[in-house]
């Protein structure tokens, strides 16, 4: 196998640098790549859309179809690991560790066993390869998450004005979240963001950037052609689709966090939602 | 020679995507872990983000935000900016490759729950012994 | 509305998939009827369209009202219109057959399983549609995506081979990227209308040609041409039948057709056939393919590895038919991509129909299937018939035309591997026909039970109305096949191919 992978990599590679020597030199501006469509793009974002982000217009307006499949796309790994892995805990969960506070002792109960009550003070759920809580890190996490946070929402509000949008601002949100389960841990995480809410989250921000499309297509217009949005938002038609490139930018916000932290949840438990990293 | 090393200079890029894209290929044909061809796979596909978006540069160009977009009374000009088209298609297959990436380790993760391992050979023969019996 | 009707077509699916995914949260009970209304319209709108190009010629569609070559626009003419019927019908059928094993196979995960089925098939009707090659890409994506996860959710062999798959499709989707990609670069376009403007003035531009070898090599991959093929029979196979019911029939057979789209709208036929003098060769290899297909389906002891095999060599069919250059050849592959949908589709359902009973696909558990489950024995042996290619039934029509387009390419070897395959096919199923006639062979050593075990337990009637259905479709396409040629598959092909 190493040597049948070998030659073909080298065999391609060898092909592929031939043919190369024939591309434009690298940053050559009068490439046809950079003279027939794009000037249009730059010349027209500010016309069309009055949005100076030219990055922004062509994801979400010239091209916006292909963003929202790109969107799709995201709540669909999510879909398909939620399908391929999640597995409902069973009557009798396997051995499960838990931790005497007051004293420090930490006990493993076998399966079948007598369980603490849900919410007791006294004894608290650990994870199997549990590491004491370390102050500083649960603590800075908890200052951080927030301006994590804030800087998610500047940057999917800013995406007209400077690099950002709704998939960096919804990673960014995402990462919000995974970091306080990974600070703390899975499950007090999953009380507060649960996987139902992930999942409804993640199919409306799809919906948000559909439906967007759908209600120009109701109101006449092409799909997707934002144009038509104008007498909702009382806005010339530039304003209707920058403020219609927002809308999209927010659903696509949504769908990204929600569906990071649902594939967070899955593959980090292995479907079991009980304990991850 | 001198040519072929002036060429070289002039298109360094396109030589280190093909290195990195046959770097990935030849982790997803002949590595024997699973994890180790999912690497391969996410190196091979960024290699062509890495392509598409060096199609964009231009020499000593501004990035594609127009300055002073609102209120700005000068015309744009194209020659001013980099290729914003390719930026974007990439923006897409960024994302295709993150997903791609997510369902791929959920199936890796079920293969060791399946088998207990993630190397191929030692599953294929587990998977031959079972047809033995 | 007619006007919106392209959009309304994949706009729906889409919509209902995301409702369906949130309403099996809420109350799954919603799931089934949401996903077979939102199919249901998809197939209805589908169908407007097809009269409305047969009517009044392509329809193209702007998406967010921007023109080409700047925005994405869907081109729905007499190539795609047939396809994009065959492929919601068959999505709409496979979902009423499937629906008992699904609610068996997936407990508690019925709401993800039919929202990723309809995103499959709403990737499969945008390849179709689109008329923009990087649009292409990212619908190809989605059909993949979903496709892994429908495969690898089958038995303990299944997430092995999804995860081969995936590694393999992943190349293969890669490298129709970087195939857009040197296109893009040569002409600075992505639209496929306006990429063929170009091809005239770049028939000697190289980054064009290596972009037509490596788009057509990442096809290849994703359609499984042989020796390309390794990651379909496993895949098939070891998944539900409820998924592959669905993606069996479709995925090769959209893959061919992006390779006919991309060949005669991007790469233009004067280009492929002309200028380049690869066709010959391809054509060889769609030989191996039919070849090799058929004999390796021989060696298989299962119903379902031996129907992957099929489809390899089917592949071979389309491939070569496309190859041959001429209008005869290309008619054939275009027809056969519609026949062998259905042929695939009927077999996998009666493969589903059995195997739901059964709980077994292996030839020896087949003995004494006529009279236990006669009436998923007759559309098995439509299915049959159609792939051996027998009149009336659709499989001969397209058959012949590639036949056809053999002689007058000169490419005997193509016709004798067609002949070969027919010849092959044959000994394959009248093989399980003879095999499932028979009673079981009563042990010897007990004289009891010798033939009181055999009544009849036919599959539930959701199951045997949608498989009767298609095996009657086999037969209607084949008496159609005529109108299907002249009426659109003729307009289809461009004026230049003769």
């Amino acid at each position: 196998m190493k040597i049948t992978g070998l030659v073909t990599v080298i065999i391609c590679g060898a092909l592929l640098i031939f043919y190369a020597m024939d591309f434009p030199d690298f940053g050559d501006g009068t490439s046809p790549a950079s003279t027939y469509l794009s000037p249009y793009f730059i010349e027209h974002t500010i016309e069309d859309a009055n949005v100076p982000n030219i990055v922004t217009t062509v994801l979400a307006d010239y091209r916006g179809y292909d963003t929202m499949y790109e969107t799709t796309v995201v709540f669909t790994a999510g879909l398909a690991c939620f399908f391929l892995l999640r597995r409902k805990e069973s009557q009798n969960p396997p051995a499960r560790f838990y931790r005497h506070t007051p004293t420090g002792i930490t006990l493993r109960i076998e399966e079948g066993g007598k369980l603490p009550a849900e919410g007791s003070k006294v004894f608290m759920r650990i994870d199997s390869l549990w590491a004491p809580d370390s102050l500083i890190i649960k603590n800075t996490c908890r200052l951080v998450i927030a301006f994590i946070q804030l800087f998610a929402l500047y940057v999917v509000a800013h995406g007209h004005h400077s690099p950002g949008g709704g998939f960096q601002g919804g990673v960014l949100l995402g990462s919000s979240i995974i970091l306080f389960a990974i600070s703390n841990d899975l499950r007090r995480s999953i009380k507060r963001f649960n996987e139902k809410t992930s999942a409804i989250l993640g199919a409306l921000g799809v919906l948000l950037y559909a439906g967007t499309g759908f209600l120009c297509l109701l109101l006449g217009a092409h799909f997707l052609n934002y144009k038509a949005l104008a007498p909702i938002f009382r806005s010339t038609a530039a304003m209707a689709r920058s403020h219609g490139i927002l809308c999209v930018e927010i659903g696509v916000a949504f769908a990204v966090m929600a569906v990071m932290i649902w594939i967070y949840y899955n593959l980090s438990s292995a479907g079991k939602h009980d304990e991850g990293l | 020679m001198e040519n072929l090393i002036h060429m070289i200079g002039a298109k360094f890029n396109y030589i280190a995507y093909i290195i990195l894209m046959m770097i990935g290929l030849y982790a997803l044909i002949a590595k024997n872990n699973l994890v180790k061809k999912i690497i391969g796979m996410s190196i091979f596909q960024t290699s062509i983000i890495l392509f598409y978006v060096s199609t964009a540069y231009k020499t000593g160009k501004a990035i594609p935000i127009v300055e002073h977009g609102h209120g700005a009374h000068s015309v744009i000009h194209a020659t001013d900016y980099i290729n914003p088209l390719p930026h974007v298609l990439m923006l897409t297959a960024i994302v295709v490759s993150v997903a791609t990436l997510g369902v791929a380790l959920a199936l890796a993760i079920k293969v060791y729950r399946q088998y207990g391992t993630l190397e191929e050979d030692d599953i294929n023969s587990q998977i031959r012994i079972q047809a033995g019996k | 509305m007619v006007q919106q009707l392209p959009a309304l077509l994949i706009i729906v699916p889409l919509l209902t998939a995301l409702v369906v995914a949130m309403a099996s949260w809420i109350s799954p009970r919603l799931c089934l009827p949401l996903t077979f209304s939102g199919l249901a319209l998809s197939l209805a709108a589908s169908i407007g369209v097809l009269m409305e190009v047969i009517a009044h010629g392509p329809v193209t569609y702007t998406m967010g009202g921007w023109n080409a070559p700047m925005g994405i626009v869907y081109v729905i003419d007499y190539l795609s219109s047939p396809i994009l019927v065959v492929i919601t019908s068959v999505a709409i059928l496979n979902l009423i057959s499937a629906r008992k094993s699904v609610e068996e196979s997936f407990p508690g995960k019925t709401g993800a399983f039919y929202s990723l089925y309809i995103l499959f098939t709403t990737g499969m009707i945008g390849i179709v549609a689109t008329g923009d090659a990087f649009n292409l890409y990212v619908l190809l994506e989605i059909a993949a995506l979903t496709g892994y996860s429908l495969i690898g959710l089958g038995n303990d062999r299944a997430p092995l081979a999804s995860l081969n798959y995936l590694f393999i499709g992943t190349i293969g989707a890669s490298f129709y990227l970087l195939g857009v990609g040197y296109l893009y670069i040569a002409t600075g376009t992505l639209n496929m209308a306006d990429l063929a403007r170009f091809m005239p003035q770049m028939a000697d531009n190289s980054m064009v040609l290596f972009a037509f070898i490596i788009c057509m090599t990442g096809l290849f991959i994703k359609m499984a041409l042989f020796p390309m093929h390794g990651w379909l029979p496993n895949a098939y196979s070891f998944s539900s039948t409820a998924a592959t019911g669905v993606i069996a029939p479709l995925t090769t057979k959209v893959m061919i057709y992006a390779m006919i789209r991309v060949g005669l709208y991007v790469f233009t036929p004067a280009y492929i056939f002309n200028t380049l003098h690869m066709s010959k060769a391809i054509v060889w290899v769609a030989i191996a393919a039919i070849v090799m297909g058929s004999l390796l389906a021989l060696a298989q002891k299962s119903l379902l590895k031996m129907l992957t095999y099929i489809i390899v060599a089917e592949v071979g069919y389309m491939v070569g038919g496309f190859f041959l250059g001429n209008r005869m050849g290309i008619t054939g592959a275009t027809l056969h991509i519609i026949n062998d949908a259905a042929m695939t589709l009927c077999l996998f359902m009666a493969a589903g129909a059995i195997s739901y009973k059964l709980k077994d696909d292996s030839f020896a558990s087949m003995k004494g299937l006529f009279r236990k489950m006669p009436v998923t024995m007759i559309g098995f042996g439509a299915g049959a018939l159609a792939v051996i290619g027998i009149p009336p039934t659709c499989g001969f029509f397209s058959k012949w035309y590639l036949i056809t387009g053999g002689m007058e390419a000169g490419q005997y070897g193509f016709v004798a591997a067609l002949l070969f395959s027919s010849l092959v096919n044959a000994v394959l199923f009248f093989r399980i026909f003879e095999i499932a006639h028979f009673e079981p062979f009563a042990d010897p050593h007990d004289h009891h039970h010798h033939g009181h075990s055999e009544t009849v337990n036919e599959a539930p009637l959701s199951m045997v109305v949608p498989l009767l259905v298609v095996a009657a479709a086999l037969i209607v396409l084949g008496i159609y096949s005529g109108d299907i040629v002249t009426k659109i598959i003729q307009s289809a092909i461009p004026a230049g191919i003769v």
